[in-house]
């Protein structure tokens, strides 16, 4: 008989708190995400989504509780070494560099991200600029993008990273329907070539188009995870968004 | 037709931007005199920039807005007070230095005259008699909620916006906020953006549902289901149709 084989999350999170002085943001969050897997993570304002992705990539220590990657703890490490060690993440308001050109900004990423030579970096960043559509703009400073374009070389820096798993902070919003779907598109290509998605967005249906699991979160506790329908269809997570239930 | 049988507010084709980012994507409504309309969605909907682009604090990129059917749609928002537009916004934006009463008293000055004034707003909103000496920057978030709405009607509105009334309140706070705001009814249009589902239905003759800067869902709480104004509200249903790229 052949040993069944043990595949073991790709990133975890094990009872995760965090503290900003007096203000408890994140309580013993549980969270985990398989090699390969696209997984959304929803939730009111202020439930912890964010400073959740924040513990995750580095930005700054948690209270207590354990982040691995790989099956290795994180604890201490700092934001560049989680990148280094395959962990990107974009940010909700895309900040390029402004005056420099959408080649350079990628370039940068592939450069001081992965710590690729300069020969390495410039046919890395040409290659993830096909990827994301950006090659037309290659040459155009990132000040002048739209902001579909903007999102997508939010995109493209983290991918220029070399990342196994990527964590997108709503980078839906404030799209037209149709700049939406290119979104979308983009990233289920990624996760096509064997990207790991984690994914906090508000618009669940764009959401739902890419990833096979969700994790609610309210008052920075997990409320429930599984299948998406599911996990919007729960009591507690309709609670949150709506308020009291009907008496 | 006389001003007051045409509606309080007609938005046609509205479009409201944050610099790229489009928050309203061509809303248009209608709000008849004395409705009261519960606004319900989800964060990033476009909730509060609407309510501040109908109080002239946000401006208008495509469309129109007529009070009343007179166009206000480039109308600054000191005007619009004038015009019988006031707004109680998100986060309530008292005057934290100066007293409740001189709160009120500013917006009195530069609202409209009418029935409404320090002692009616009292009458109608009794939390406030007994703060009226305090700094407003010293009060609880219920006590300022009732300032900020005191504010609103003491400027002699024919529209109230409510943004987020509850929001970060106590049970009991929002209770006796509710309680006081019924009382207006049928005195005022009232608009109101509201989290709490349930609440919303209970207080309002009509309620919309914004999802993305679209109006999504438009009825009376009694011919629409919670299921009806869930789906809206999520939008899930839309992940299943084809791409409308």
């Amino acid at each position: 008989m052949m040993p069944a084989m043990t595949v073991e999350p790709i990133l975890r999170a094990k009872g995760v708190n965090k503290s900003f002085g007096a203000l408890k943001v994140l309580f013993d969050v549980d969270f985990h995400v398989m090699p390969g897997e696209a997984v959304g993570v929803v939730g009111p304002n202020g439930a912890g989504k964010t400073t959740l992705f924040g513990a995750l990539a580095g930005s700054f220590p948690v209270s207590s509780g354990a982040i691995q990657l790989g099956g290795r703890d994180l604890s201490g490490t700092s934001a560049a070494e989680r990148c280094r060690l395959g962990l990107a993440r974009t940010h909700q308001v895309p900040k390029p560099f402004l005056g420099m050109t959408v080649f350079e900004n990628v370039h940068v990423a592939a450069r001081a991200g992965a710590g690729m030579d300069q020969t390495r970096a410039t046919a890395e960043a040409a290659d993830i600029l096909r990827r994301t559509g950006l090659m037309p703009l290659a040459n155009r400073p990132a000040a002048a993008l739209g902001l579909l374009d903007r999102k997508r070389l939010e995109v493209a820096r983290a991918l220029a990273t070399q990342p196994n798993v990527i964590l997108l902070d709503e980078i839906g919003g404030g799209l037209t329907e149709a700049e939406l779907v290119a979104l979308v598109d983009l990233i289920r290509s990624l996760q096509a070539d064997g990207l790991t998605v984690v994914w906090i967005e508000h618009i669940l249906h764009a959401l739902l188009r890419v990833v096979t699991r969700l994790v609610c979160m309210a008052e920075g506790r997990v409320l429930a995870q599984g299948d998406p329908r599911d996990v919007m269809a729960h009591p507690e997570v309709q609670r949150a968004y709506l308020g009291s239930s009907p008496e | 037709m006389t001003s007051a049988q045409k509606p309080a507010l007609t938005l046609t084709d509205l479009v409201g931007r944050h610099g790229q980012l489009q928050a309203i994507k061509g809303l248009s409504l209608t709000v008849e005199p004395n409705e009261v309309l519960a606004v319900i969605g989800a964060n990033g909907a476009g909730k509060t920039t609407l309510m501040r682009m109908i109080a002239g604090l946000h401006p208008v990129a495509e469309g129109g807005i007529l009070l009343h059917g007179a166009p206000v749609t480039t109308m600054p928002a000191h005007e619009r007070v004038k015009a019988g537009i006031a707004l109680s916004p998100e986060g309530r934006r008292l005057f934290g230095d100066m007293t409740v009463a001189e709160n009120l008293m500013i917006a009195a000055e530069n609202g409209r005259k009418g029935d409404w004034t320090l002692s009616t707003v009292c009458d109608a909103f009794p939390q406030l008699t007994p703060l009226l000496g305090r700094l407003a920057g010293g009060l609880s978030g219920g006590q300022r909620q009732a300032v900020a709405i005191g504010r609103a009607l003491i400027s002699n509105p024919s529209v109230i916006l409510l943004d987020e009334v509850s929001l970060g309140l106590s049970p009991a706070a929002v209770e006796g906020l509710y309680e006081s705001l019924a009382g207006l009814k049928g005195q005022v249009t009232l608009i109101v953006v509201e989290q709490d589902l349930t609440r919303a239905m209970g207080f309002a003759s009509r309620l919309i549902c914004i999802a993305e800067g679209v109006l999504e869902l438009d009825g009376t709480p009694a011919t629409l289901s919670r299921q009806q104004i869930t789906d809206a509200y999520f939008g899930i249903h839309k992940a299943e149709e084809p791409s409308h790229a």
